[in-house]
C-alpha cells in the first residue's frame, strides 16, 4: 500500500528547499513550476528543478512535478523538460475537463517516446480547482490509466464560487465529496488542499481530522512542520488495531469452522466491517506499526 | 551558443548562487567566484563552471558567481539559466542538459 498522507509544496525556484525537501520524510515531495513561481523566473525555476531530479536521491520519496497549464507559454516545455528528469508524478493544474488529462497525456507519451522511455512511464495527478472541475470529477479521474489521484485546489476554487475558506470548511463540503466520491468510484487516491495558516496548529488538526473522516488519503502540505501532525492523525491507535486484530481473527476461525455467521461480542460482523478493518492494519503496517507484536499482545489479553 | 547581451540567475538566499554572465568575445573564460565556502569548495565549484561552459560549448564568456552554499546542481541550474538567457534563446535542449 502507498501512502499518500502528505505531499509537501517545494516552490520550484527555491534552492535551499529543493536541497532540504527529502529530510522532513512526507510521503511525496511536489516541485511547483506553477504559482509558486514568478513569470519572469519560469525558465530557472525548470532549470532547477531538472537538475535536482536528474542529481539528487530523494531517498524513495515520491518525486511530483505542478507543470504550468498547456494554455500557458510554459505548459509544453516543462513536460518536454520533466520527461527527461523524470519524476514519478506529473501534476496537471487546474483541470477542468477529462480533454485537459487526454492533452497531457498525449505530450506525455510523445516526449516518452522521443527520449526511449517506455510509454506510461511518468503517472498522472489532477488538481480540481474550479467548479466545472468539480462537476467533471468522475470523468476527469477516469480519464487516463497515467492517474494515480485526483486533488482538490480549494483556494482558486472558492474564488469561484464568491466564497472565502471558513474555520469549519463548509464552503468544501461539495467539492470535497464530489472528488472523494470520484476517486473511490475511479479507484485512485483522493487528496485534499493545503491549509495556509501555518501558525494555527489547532486550526490545522481540525482539518485534517475532518478530511480523514471524510475518507481523504491525504492532503498537501506548505511546511514541513505539517507533515508529522498529519502522520499522527492518520495512524491507527492501539484500540483500532486491536479491534481490527479480532475481528480478523473472527472471520478466520468462521472460515474454518464454514460457519456462516460470525459475530465478534455480541455484535454481527459483515463483509463492511472486515474490509474496514484489514485497512486499518493495512494502514497501520504500512506507517511501520509492527503487528506481530500487537496480535501476540491481543492473543494474550483474551 | 553564442552570449549577446548580459544574462543573470540565481538569487542571494542561503544555498543559492546568483550568476551574471556576459561577453568576451576572443578572450576566453573570465571567471570570477566570490562565495561564503571558498576556501572548502572554491575549486570544487569552479569545476562544475567550467564543465558546464563545455557542455553549453561557450569558449568567450565572462562569469561572475556570488555563491551562498549553492549545491553543485544549483550552480549548473543557474549558469545554464544565465548563459541561455544571455544567447536570447528560449529553446533548449533537454537531452543534452541530462
Amino acid at each position: 500500500m502507498k501512502l499518500r498522507r502528505t505531499m509537501l509544496y517545494v516552490p520550484g525556484n527555491n534552492a535551499g528547499m529543493m536541497k532540504d525537501a527529502h529530510i522532513y520524510r512526507s510521503d511525496s515531495v511536489m516541485f511547483d513550476l506553477e504559482d509558486s513561481v514568478s513569470l519572469n523566473e519560469k525558465d530557472t525555476a525548470r532549470f532547477l528543478v531538472f537538475n535536482a531530479l536528474t542529481t539528487l536521491d530523494y531517498e524513495g520519496i515520491e518525486t511530483v512535478v505542478r507543470i504550468n497549464g498547456l494554455d500557458t507559454p510554459y505548459g509544453r516545455e516543462d513536460l518536454k523538460a520533466m520527461v527527461r528528469a523524470r519524476p514519478d508524478v506529473i501534476r496537471l493544474p487546474k483541470t477542468e475537463t477529462a480533454q485537459d488529462v487526454h492533452d497531457v497525456e498525449a505530450i506525455l507519451a510523445e516526449e516518452e517516446k522521443a527520449c526511449g522511455l517506455p510509454e506510461g512511464s511518468i503517472r498522472m495527478m489532477a488538481a480540481i480547482e474550479g467548479p466545472l472541475g468539480v462537476l467533471n470529477a468522475y470523468e476527469i479521474a477516469t480519464a487516463s490509466k497515467r492517474l494515480i489521484g485526483i486533488a482538490l485546489g480549494a483556494e482558486d476554487y472558492v474564488t469561484s464560487m464568491k466564497t472565502s475558506r471558513s474555520p469549519g470548511g463548509i464552503e468544501l463540503l461539495f467539492a470535497r465529496s464530489q472528488i472523494l466520491n470520484a476517486a473511490r468510484a475511479a479507484g485512485i487516491y483522493a487528496l485534499d488542499t493545503v491549509y495556509s495558516d501555518v501558525n494555527n496548529e489547532e486550526g490545522f488538526l481540525d482539518e485534517v481530522r475532518h478530511i480523514k473522516q471524510l475518507g481523504f488519503d491525504g492532503k498537501s502540505v506548505i511546511s514541513p512542520r505539517q507533515i508529522q501532525p498529519v502522520h499522527r492523525v492518520y495512524c491507527p491507535d492501539d484500540k483500532e488495531i486491536d479491534h481490527a486484530l479480532r475481528v480478523v481473527q473472527a472471520i478466520e476461525e468462521a472460515e474454518a469452522n464454514n460457519s456462516g455467521v460470525i459475530s465478534l461480542n455480541g455484535k454481527m460482523v459483515d463483509k463492511p466491517i472486515v474490509d474496514r478493518a484489514k485497512r486499518v492494519l493495512e494502514m497501520a503496517r504500512a506507517t511501520g506499526i509492527r503487528i506481530n507484536e500487537l496480535e501476540a499482545y491481543c492473543d494474550e489479553d483474551e | 551558443m553564442k552570449i549577446i547581451k548580459t544574462g543573470m540567475a540565481g538569487s542571494l538566499e542561503s544555498s543559492d548562487v546568483l550568476i551574471t554572465v556576459d561577453s568576451n568575445t576572443g578572450k576566453g573564460r573570465n571567471i570570477s567566484l566570490e562565495s561564503t565556502v571558498k576556501r572548502q569548495y572554491g575549486k570544487q565549484i569552479l569545476k562544475v563552471v567550467e564543465h558546464t561552459l563545455d557542455l553549453l560549448e561557450i569558449s568567450d564568456v565572462t562569469v561572475r558567481l556570488e555563491d551562498k552554499g549553492a549545491l553543485d546542481c544549483t550552480i549548473r541550474s543557474r549558469l545554464e539559466a544565465a548563459v541561455y538567457r544571455a544567447a536570447g534563446s528560449e529553446t533548449y535542449p533537454w537531452e543534452s542538459l541530462t
